[in-house]
Formats: structure tokens, C-alpha cells, sequence
């Protein structure tokens, strides 16, 4: 995001004395340019250039090779017995990207550095090092660069030894660096924050954008655009100005106030030619590249890419092309648009780059269609400087006036001259006008300015206005400002610039809701109930991966590893969007168990992703618009079902042990009981079945659970004993999983209808029956009911043993009735009659014999 | 006295019953226990008491002596049941007393055999924010987390080409075989309600969506792949920006306490014009009361309503949205979104049922 200097700034709009960085940042953002970060000043004290005069490699003890330099620092060295400056200073550097010779920034003691860091003369690898040679990260310059700053290569030539560095660099200077949203691509330059400047504070504002350019030549370099495959049928090129400046001194220096302002804006000074093309474009904020012109054919013609077309930018990058690409190209021996010189406002090319001997220089200045740099710019992944104006909209005014201002600097800091032919290429269209009543600027914002104040606004941020038809206005918005289509944007405009502190708040009457959906109640009541239960409610990320699956032994063809991948997961060990929530909550199982809760309860509620069999794609369709039923239904077709569930882990003691004697293990039992807990509390009575199993539970001991419909919803158990070792979990540690959505919708069966509680006393009989050990206890108690009937009360499955006294292969399952009449007292005919039809049919049904 | 080693008591002796009496009322008085008690009550009123004994000896009583012995007799034995019935009141009082000394426990024991469950501290404030918005009346929609990009997007005003639309981070889902693209992502923000939500029902609308999103950020002490949102919209004729910052700043003070305000700043979103960053005046801030940025908001974008069917001429709307994490990290100084995201039971502990 754009760096803001404040000295830069002020040759646009006035700024006052004394202007801070953090009160430029408290201006622009009541205008909605944010703060993305303050730089500097960052350096005090003294900071040199200076000139490495020798240098010692000097391999040291722990292995380190450091380097013993003699930096020969002007007026800065140390004084021979004469009393001058004579003497170099002598400096210890572990860094080794630099040679004798080389011109570097010295910190000498007494300098404070970013961090804050004080430079001091100090003991090490037995010299006295008197001072500190600087690396761009150390001066907070930037991160990107190891090693130190070898001055040369960034461009700083020709300054003595002893300089003032922190003035070279522009260290001394408060640099804002502001976030600028996507619909304000004017603010990529100083000219449009200078603008906005003066909307926030009301100071004033030269437009360098408005400037007098030389009118397009018969004689200017020629250029075609030809495009046959524009997007949204937008030509992919409407506007395309060349400037030609020959005889330009190939070893001219950049100035160096030049190479300081593109320091601060965090680019890397190159070359004159190069230099100029960018400060142009961070001042005015229209990209432009520099040609040498000895190396470009006429005509430049801009076209798409042909499908497959290769080309090879400047960073040396070869890129295969698409055919919504547009191109840069040039005609050599009359090939008409034969070689490719750029792709249009992203990235130029190596054939003709400015180079070392470049005397002749073609400017082009160009505008081009934000969506076709987009696109190319994110296909190839170049997120240039230019990529990023052009996306954003650039001014079409603008390309003739930064030409013009390459051209005067080429001449003034180049020794060129400015050649009269100019080229312009100029099909740009004027914005649209947009009809705006007057009253929307309160219909939107509640606040009721005053026409005047309405128009003084809009004609501040370069709107035309003329008369409209009745309580409205017609505005044209300004060539900057792409994004303002609409009266809603010009609201914004006006509340933005007023200030939304002027809008009072007012608290809205809403006609009243339906409160909690069943759903949205049931789900609170369940993670209320488990929490109340001992579990601890966590959340884990859905992301999974087959590794996952497999330690949870999911046999190949389980449906839970048919699941979603993303195309860009945090992690390719987990590119899959969890099937269930068991995996995930596992790992969160784990996390708790290795810091040391080994006797653990835990949670969590969540949506899992069960992608369907051959779904389609969603379809793409334009937004603006409604769409068909068909088209909503293919939307929803393509969505994959997302079901809610719940599940819990239970590791260690579920009972603790204290001094009231042992504890109690959690088992298969309470993981059940978890469950059914979850339909309980939902009024849904979970049946359990030992007929199936399913990993990761213990085959013996996991229970599947169903809906009273014989729905399957969920499974609760003990996890089997080699998932347990895989995972690292401690043994018979249990788990339960249900489709809470499914729970929830079989629980939505209207108000309970309740049955009249008798008041006439019990009948209890207990029974204890033999029954082959396969028999479930369950539909022994199911018989039992049955058999009694109407007066069973209530029916409970209260021992079970095996043993001798039974027999191999048989269990005894002793069985509590309560019986009691609605109407009277049960006589004891009556219980001895329910007492012989429940003996006889258990032992019809299940064979079971009485103890 | 004992009875075995003394004549029997004549039922006329008036002195001696009195005597008799005095000593059986002396014993019962004196008897420390209930089982010293049950001695008295056989030595002094038990069948072969002296009492007792005079008492039947009435039956060989001449007429008028019957009388005598009668009157004697009966009231003595009526006192000493009293003293008796009284004694034992007191006595078994005291043993009750005694028992629950000695029944006593140290209360100061532990008695947590079942360790506490808890709800995690996200859930919980969803569900605060959820009681904040049907307490106005509005209610609480929700949707699918991994979504058609068109609800995410381009039903919201976010063109396939539009720079905001690359801002997001998205997370995509893989192409089915044979396709280009799956058209499907993880939600970057619960916007996708909002779209649903109108598409769906008819207005007026007032609705809020807490739920989970997704971004392509590295987890980090502040950020989190995986996070949670709550966005509220209101769809109506008349709403405007008054009503935005009415609704936020009621809702502020119900996260942060009456001190709490808000205030905006000029932004864009693409499904708002206007647009606003929204900053929370928080009285807790380190190093002193300040602004903090807590979410974005906005009028919704006349194409937004014109995509779900809504005249934008006769109805506005205002939306704005914010990150449950930073609400949370806010009011509850958590300072590491680790603890948030990583499940330690510690952490949901602190938090218990909410309360």
C-alpha cells in the first residue's frame, strides 16, 4: 500500500508547519484512507556514508568468519596524532555481501537505530569496533534485503565519504503508509492523496493532473490497438500516448532527491530512465514504461495473446499466455505485432529494456482495461505496481500528462530533448452522468443537508453539476473517479466528506420476531446439557486428511472419506473438509491429553460436509440481478448438505476418585448415556442396537443409535483398542456422534400430550429370567412391557450376571416392573395375572426360563 | 430401696406411698440415661414395684379402704408416669442431640466426583448476541459455511473481476472431475445469509447471523484461519445510516457495558454504499480508554437488494458485521487467539455455563 512523505505531499497541498505523520493519518482517515503504519523518523545520531577501505576475514571459534574492515568515514574518522580526521574506523561485520571498496551506510556510536538500537564502541571478536555498518533492515528501510547496504548498487553514487546518510536516505523524514480500499485506485499516487487531504483539512490543492500537453503529431510513433476478444466487451486498450527523448546521457545519475522519495516509497532506485517512469507514476499515480527506441518496431500494436503464445518479462520469468491476455507488441522487419514487448499494465519485457547504452527512449503512457489487467496480473501472478492502478482504475486523462512530465524530467536530469512528434491514441469515453435527487442524501443517511452544501461537496471532488429535471441534479463525476456509478456512491461522497459524525443515531423499531427458531432453542438446550454433564464444550478447525481417516481405520470404502477438497488448504496434510466431527475433536482430545488432563470429558457442536455423488458445479451467474427458481435450485444443487452434529469424547476417570474411596472409569456406558443425554434432553428416546459395528469403536462394545422411526443417527462406545494406541490415547477411552440435526427435527413433533398421573398405589414385581446370552437385555424389557400392558408403569432392566449358576452360553437378566392401575387399586389378581402373562411370554419369545 | 429384702407396702400406708413415691420420683430424676431410665421404670413402675404391688393389693381391700387406697394410690402412680414420660422426652432429646454430634463431617471435603463441564466461551458469546438482537426483535438466520461462491460474492456486489473479490483469502473447493471450477468456497464472511435471507423471505427484514467463516490466514496470535463473525441486517422503508449507529451502538453497550460507543470512518465494501469502518470506544484499552476498530458496516448496495428481488427506490437497508474472536479477545483480555481455537480444557473452564 502506498508511502505517503510528507515532503512529497506538500508540493500538491498546502500542509501546515510542524505536520506530524499521526495527524496526517488522523486526517486522511476521516476521509477513509486508513493508517496502515507510521515510518520513521527512525534514525538519530550520527549515520555516514563511508568506504571500506580493507577488509580482514577473520574465521573465528564458534565457526563465524567475520569481517575486520577499515571503513574510511571523512570527516567522521578518527584523528592522527596531527589532530585531523585521517584515520579510518575500524568496523567488525558478520555479513559478507560486500567487497573492499564498496560505499556503505555507517552508524556511528551515539546513532540510535530502529528498535530503538544504540550504536556505542564495543569489545568483540577482539577489536574494537567502533561503529556499526548497516544493513536496509537495520535502518527499518525494509525486510526483504539481507546483508548490508552496498550504496552503489542502490543507486547512490557520487556522494563523499562522511555524507549525511539518514538525509541521503530519507531517514529523517515521518513516512505515512495508508491502506487504500479497492474503489479509491486514485489514491495510489500523491495527487490523489493530496486531493483528499484537502477534502479532510480544507487546504489547498494544486492539481498536477490538469496540465497543458502537445496535442498528437502526424509524425508520432505509430500505434494500433486491435482487439478481437475484448471481456464484457470492453476494448482492452482506450487510450495509448508515446513521448519520444533522444540523446539522453546513458550514465546520467538519477538526482538523488529522485532516488530518496522512491527509497521512501519502498522502491528500489534503478536507472534515470527507469527512475523517472516510476516517480512519475507514484506522483500521478499512471503507470508508464520507458522503451529504449532504438530496440521497438513500429507500429506498436496492442492485441490479445494468441492461446499459447510464450513471453518473457523483466523478471526473467518465461510466461505461457492465454488469449484474454493482452499484449504489447511491436512489428520487426515488418512483421505487423510479431513480438511481444509487454503484457498490458502488468509487466514489460527484456527485448527492449532500458539498458546501460540506451540514448533514445520511447514513453508510453497508456490506459487499459482495469478488468483484463486484473485477470492477467492474478493468472500470472504479477502484482506489479501498474497491475495494481490499472485494476483499480486509472484517470484516462492522465496518460498525456505523465508523459509529458517523464519527457521534462528526462530532458532536465537526462540531457535529452524532447522530441516533437507525439502520438495519442484516444478512445476514451466521458463518464456517464448520473441523475441524483437531491433528497437521497437524506434518504440514505437520515441527515438533511442543504442543496448548496450538497453541490459544494460533489464540485469539490471535481463533479460537474447542471440542472435536472425537478428535485434533481445531474452529475458527471470526474475521469479519476471510475467508481462513482451511481447516486448511492455520490451519498457517500457527501456523508464521507461531511463527516459521518454528523448522522445522530436512532435506534430502529423492528415490527417483532418469532424469537429462537426449535432449532436454534434445541441446539442451546443440548450444549447446556452436556456441559452440565462434565463435558467441556471445545471447537477444532474442519480441515482433515487421510492420514486422519486411516488412524481412525475407516476401511476403504467408508462414506467418511468421500469427503471435499479444498483446491487451496492451509495444509496438504489436510486438504479435506471434515465428513464428521469424531476426527477433529480426537485431535483436540489428544492436544488436552498430552499437557497432562488425562481424565477428560469434552465436546463439540459442529457442521460436517457430506458431499453428494456426482453434484454439479454451482453455476456461475451475474450478481445485479434475481435469479430464476432454476437457477436457485442449480445453486442448491451444487451446495452439499452440512448436517449439525454433535459428539463427545470421554478419556479416564468419569468418576474421580477421593476420599470417599476409588473412582470410576469412563466407559462405553457413559458415552452412551452421553448420547442418549443429547435425545433426552430433546424428548427423542435413542434406541441402541449391538447388531453393527462401526470404526473407530470397539466392534463389541459401540452401540448404533437410532430414532424410535429406526433412523440411524449416531454411534456411542468404546473406541477399539488399536485406534486408541494410534492415536496415542489412553485405553477405553470412549466417544459418541449423532446427527444432532436429525435428533432435533424427529424431536419436532408438537406439544407433549400428557396422560393423567394416577394417584392409586404400585404393584411391584421383580423377575429374574435366564435367557441365552445373545438375547439383548433390551428386548427382554421390551417383552415385559409388552406383556403387562397397560399397567405397566414402569419397566427397568436392573442386573445382569453370568456364571455357573446359570450355565455357559446363558445370562441372568433380573427385571423391575411397577405396575399400577389408572382407575384403581390393582387387586392381587390382577398383578398375579400380569405376573404369569409376562412369565409366559418371555418364555415363548426368548426362551427365557425364571429363576 | 429395694423390694426384695423390705415387707410389702399396705395400700393405707399413706406415708410409706408418699415415701415409695419421693423415691421412685429421686430415681427417675437422677437417671442419666435411657437405659438407666428403663432400670427405674421397672424397679419403681414396673409390675413388681412397690407401687405396683399396693396397687393390686386394693383389689383385698374392704369397701371403704378400696376408696382410701384408691385415692392414694392412683394419683402417686399418675405423678410417677409423668416424671417418667418427661424424663425420657428430655433423654431421648439428648441422645438425638448426641447423635448428630457425632454424625458431624468436614464439610471442607471435596465433592466433585464428576468434574464441571463447560460451554466454550465463543458459543456463549454467540448466543449473547443472538439474545441481544431477539430482545429487539429481530431474529437469528443461519447458512451453509461452505457456500456457493455466487452467495458469497457475487450475489453481495462483488464482481468475479472486482479487486475486493482477490482480497478476501478465500479458501476454494476443488473442481469436480471435468469441471473448470466448483463455483464453491468456504465462506469468507456470513454476508451468504444475508443473500439467502432476502432471497428468501419477504421484507421487512431484521435479521443477525453468528457463525463460523474462513480465510486463508496462518493462525497466529490474532489471527485464525477459522473464525467466527455476527452480522446484522435490516431491510425496511426509511432505514438510514441514523438507524446503523443507533443499532451499534446498542449493540456496543450490550458487548461492552453503558460506557461503550460508536463512531465510523468512510471504507467501502462492495455490498455497501455507504461504507464505514466502525470503531468501538473501549474504556479497558491498554494504556488507556481509546478507539479500536471492531467491524464495517454500511447501506446495502441498491444492487445487492436488486440481486434478491427488492426495489432498492422503495426499500434501504443497512448491514454491518464484526469478528466474534476480537469481541471475545476484547472483553474477556484474552491475549493469544491460541487459547480460543485449540480446545484446552483450561481455557473453556474459566468460562463455566456463561455466567
Amino acid at each position: 500500500m502506498p508511502n505517503i512523505a510528507l515532503g512529497w505531499l506538500g508540493e500538491h497541498v498546502e500542509l501546515p508547519a510542524g505536520l506530524t505523520a499521526e495527524q496526517l493519518a488522523a486526517d486522511l482517515v476521516r476521509v477513509g484512507l486508513e493508517e496502515e503504519a507510521v515510518h520513521g523518523p527512525t534514525v538519530t545520531g550520527p549515520l555516514v556514508v563511508g568506504t571500506v577501505v580493507s577488509l580482514v576475514k577473520e574465521e573465528q571459534k564458534n565457526g563465524k568468519t567475520i569481517n575486520w574492515c577499515q571503513v574510511d568515514v571523512g570527516a567522521h574518522n578518527a584523528l592522527d596524532e596531527a589532530g585531523q580526521p585521517t584515520l579510518p574506523r575500524g568496523i567488525v561485520c558478520g555479513a559478507h555481501n560486500f567487497v573492499e571498496g564498496d560505499r556503505v551506510v555507517v552508524a556511528l556510536p551515539g546513532a540510535v537505530l530502529p528498535g530503538p538500537f544504540a550504536i556505542a564502541s564495543r569489545k568483540t571478536y577482539g577489536h574494537v569496533s567502533d561503529g556499526m555498518i548497516c544493513s536496509q533492515r537495520e535502518l527499518g528501510l525494509g525486510e526483504d534485503h539481507d546483508g548490508i547496504i552496498v550504496l552503489d548498487r542502490l543507486g547512490f553514487t557520487g556522494q563523499p565519504n562522511g555524507t549525511d546518510a539518514v538525509e541521503l536516505l530519507g531517514l529523517g523524514e515521518q513516512v505515512l503508509e495508508i491502506n487504500v480500499t479497492p474503489d479509491r485506485g486514485y489514491c495510489f499516487s500523491m495527487r490523489g492523496v493530496a486531493r483528499e487531504y484537502s477534502h479532510s483539512t480544507g487546504a489547498a490543492f494544486t492539481d498536477p493532473g490538469l496540465v497543458e500537453t502537445p496535442a498528437a503529431t502526424a509524425d508520432g510513433f505509430a500505434v494500433e490497438v486491435d482487439d478481437d476478444a475484448p471481456i464484457h466487451g470492453q476494448v482492452g486498450c482506450d487510450r495509448f500516448v508515446t513521448r519520444i527523448v533522444r540523446g539522453i546521457d546513458p550514465s546520467a545519475e538519477t538526482p538523488a532527491w529522485m532516488k530518496k522519495r522512491l527509497t521512501q516509497a519502498g522502491m528500489r532506485p534503478i536507472s534515470l530512465a527507469v527512475d523517472v517512469t516510476n516517480y512519475v507514476m507514484l506522483d500521478l499515480g499512471q503507470p508508464l514504461h520507458a522503451y529504449d527506441l532504438a530496440k521497438v518496431a513500429a507500429p506498436i500494436v496492442v492485441r490479445r495473446a494468441v492461446a499459447g503464445e510464450t513471453f518473457t518479462t523483466l523478471d526473467d520469468v518465461t510466461r505461457t499466455l492465454t488469449a484474454e491476455d493482452l499484449l504489447i507488441t511491436d512489428s520487426p522487419d515488418g512483421a505487423r505485432a510479431s513480438r511481444v514487448q509487454g503484457i498490458a499494465g502488468v509487466m514489460g519485457g527484456q527485448v527492449s529494456e532500458v539498458s546501460a547504452t540506451t540514448t533514445d527512449v520511447l514513453v508510453e503512457a497508456a490506459h487499459f482495461d482495469p478488468v483484463t489487467v486484473a485477470r492477467s496480473a492474478r493468472r500470472h501472478k504479477i502484482p506489479s505496481e501498474a497491475a495494481k492502478r490499472f485494476e483499480r482504475g486509472v484517470d484516462p486523462m492522465l496518460p498525456p500528462v505523465a508523459a509529458q512530465r517523464v519527457v521534462d524530467l528526462l530532458v532536465e536530469h537526462g540531457g535529452g530533448i524532447a522530441d516533437a512528434a507525439v502520438s495519442d491514441l484516444d478512445a476514451t469515453v466521458a463518464p456517464t452522468p448520473i441523475v441524483f435527487a437531491w433528497s437521497e442524501t437524506a434518504r440514505l443517511t437520515g441527515v438533511e443537508h442543504p442543496r448548496e452544501r450538497i453541490a459544494e461537496i460533489l464540485e469539490q471532488i471535481g463533479c460537474t453539476l447542471t440542472a435536472g429535471e425537478g428535485d434533481t441534479v445531474t452529475v458527471t463525476p470526474p475521469t479519476w473517479r471510475p467508481d462513482l456509478t451511481g447516486p448511492e456512491h455520490l451519498v457517500e461522497e457527501v456523508a464521507r466528506i461531511d463527516g459521518y459524525d454528523a448522522i445522530e443515531p436512532v435506534l430502529p423499531t423492528a415490527p417483532g420476531g418469532t424469537g429462537l427458531t426449535y432449532s436454534q432453542r434445541a441446539r442451546r438446550s443440548v450444549a447446556r446439557a452436556l456441559a452440565e454433564a462434565g463435558f467441556v464444550e471445545t471447537l477444532s478447525y474442519p480441515f482433515v486428511g487421510v492420514a486422519q481417516h486411516d488412524a481412525l481405520g475407516l476401511p476403504a470404502d467408508d462414506e467418511r472419506r468421500r469427503a471435499l477438497r479444498l483446491a487451496n488448504p492451509m495444509s496438504d496434510e489436510a486438504p479435506e473438509m471434515r465428513t464428521n466431527l469424531l476426527t477433529t475433536l480426537l485431535g483436540t482430545v489428544r492436544r488436552n491429553v498430552g499437557r497432562g488432563f488425562t481424565d477428560l470429558a469434552v465436546s463439540e457442536m459442529g457442521l460436517v460436509t457430506l458431499p453428494r455423488e456426482g453434484a454439479p458445479a454451482a453455476p456461475r451467474l451475474p450478481g445485479g440481478r434475481r435469479p430464476s427458481d432454476d437457477e436457485l435450485a442449480q445453486l442448491a444443487a451444487a451446495v452439499p448438505d452440512q448436517p449439525r452434529h454433535v459428539a463427545g469424547v470421554l478419556v479416564g476417570a468419569r468418576e474421580r476418585a477421593g476420599w470417599w474411596g476409588a473412582g470410576r472409569a469412563a466407559g462405553w456406558e457413559d458415552a452412551l448415556e452421553a448420547a442418549r443425554l443429547v435425545g433426552r434432553t430433546l424428548g427423542v428416546e435413542l434406541v441402541a442396537s449391538n447388531d453393527a459395528e462401526c470404526m473407530p469403536w470397539h466392534p463389541g462394545r459401540c452401540a448404533r443409535l437410532s430414532l424410535p422411526s429406526g433412523e440411524v443417527v449416531g454411534w456411542a462406545g468404546e473406541l477399539h483398542p488399536q485406534v486408541l494406541e494410534r492415536l496415542d490415547l489412553p485405553a477405553r477411552a470412549s466417544a459418541f456422534e449423532l446427527d444432532l440435526d436429525a435428533v432435533v427435527a424427529a424431536s419436532e413433533t408438537g406439544p407433549v400430550q400428557a396422560t393423567p398421573v394416577s394417584t392409586f398405589p404400585p404393584a411391584k414385581e421383580d423377575f429374574a429370567f435366564v435367557v441365552d446370552a445373545a438375547v439383548p437385555a433390551d428386548a427382554l424389557r421390551a417383552v415385559v412391557a409388552g406383556a403387562a400392558g397397560e399397567l405397566a408403569e414402569d419397566v427397568r432392566v436392573f442386573d445382569v450376571f453370568t456364571g455357573e449358576q446359570v450355565g455357559e452360553g446363558r445370562k441372568s437378566v433380573a427385571v423391575a416392573l411397577r405396575l399400577r392401575g389408572a382407575t384403581a387399586t390393582l387387586t392381587a389378581e390382577q398383578t398375579a395375572e400380569v405376573r404369569g402373562r409376562v412369565v409366559k411370554r418371555a418364555a415363548k419369545e426368548l426362551g427365557a426360563q425364571l429363576r | 430401696m429395694s423390694t426384695s429384702d423390705t415387707s410389702p407396702l399396705s395400700p393405707l400406708d399413706a406415708a410409706g406411698v408418699e415415701a415409695a413415691l419421693a423415691a421412685a420420683l429421686a430415681a427417675v430424676a437422677e437417671a442419666p440415661d435411657l437405659d438407666a431410665l428403663k432400670d427405674v421404670r421397672l424397679a419403681h413402675a414396673g409390675d413388681r414395684s412397690p407401687l405396683a404391688l399396693a396397687n393390686r393389693a386394693i383389689g383385698q381391700l374392704a369397701g371403704p379402704d378400696k376408696a382410701t387406697a384408691g385415692k392414694l394410690l392412683g394419683p402417686a402412680r399418675g405423678r410417677l408416669n409423668q416424671a417418667l414420660a418427661a424424663r425420657t422426652e428430655v433423654l431421648e432429646a439428648e441422645r438425638a442431640a448426641r447423635v448428630l454430634v457425632t454424625e458431624a463431617v468436614d464439610v471442607t471435603l471435596p465433592t466433585d466426583r464428576v468434574q464441571a463441564g463447560a460451554r466454550h466461551p465463543l458459543e456463549l458469546l454467540q448466543e449473547q448476541v443472538g439474545d441481544f438482537f431477539v430482545g429487539m426483535g429481530w431474529e437469528i438466520a443461519e447458512g451453509p459455511e461452505l457456500e456457493a461462491e455466487w452467495f458469497n460474492f457475487d450475489a453481495l456486489n462483488f464482481g468475479v473481476d472486482h479487486p475486493a473479490r482477490q482480497m478476501q483469502d478465500t479458501f476454494f473447493v476443488e473442481p469436480p472431475a471435468g469441471a473448470e471450477a466448483s463455483g464453491l468456497v468456504l465462506r469468507t464472511h456470513t454476508s451468504p445469509v444475508q443473500a439467502r435471507t432476502m432471497l428468501s423471505r419477504d421484507v421487512p427484514i431484521y435479521i443477525a447471523c453468528p457463525g463460523k467463516t474462513f480465510r486463508t490466514d496462518e493462525l497466529d496470535a490474532t489471527h485464525t484461519p477459522v473464525f467466527h463473525q455476527v452480522e446484522g441486517l435490516a431491510v425496511d422503508k426509511g432505514l438510514t445510516m441514523a438507524h446503523l449507529k443507533g443499532t451499534l451502538d446498542a449493540f456496543a453497550r450490550a458487548m461492552f457495558g453503558p460506557e461503550a460507543r460508536t463512531r465510523l470512518r468512510p471504507s467501502f465494501f462492495p455490498f455497501t454504499e455507504p461504507s464505514a469502518e466502525m470503531d468501538l470506544w473501549f474504556p479497558q484499552k491498554k494504556g488507556g480508554a481509546g478507539w479500536i476498530e471492531w467491524g464495517g458496516c454500511g447501506m446495502v448496495n441498491p444492487n445487492v437488494l436488486r440481486t434478491a428481488g427488492i426495489d432498492p427506490d422503495e426499500y434501504t437497508g443497512f448491514a454491518f458485521g464484526m469478528g466474534l474472536e476480537r469481541t471475545l479477545m476484547l472483553r474477556h483480555a484474552i491475549t493469544d487467539m491460541h487459547d480460543i481455537i485449540e480446545g484446552d480444557v483450561r481455557f473453556s473452564r474459566q468460562f463455566g455455563m456463561g455466567f
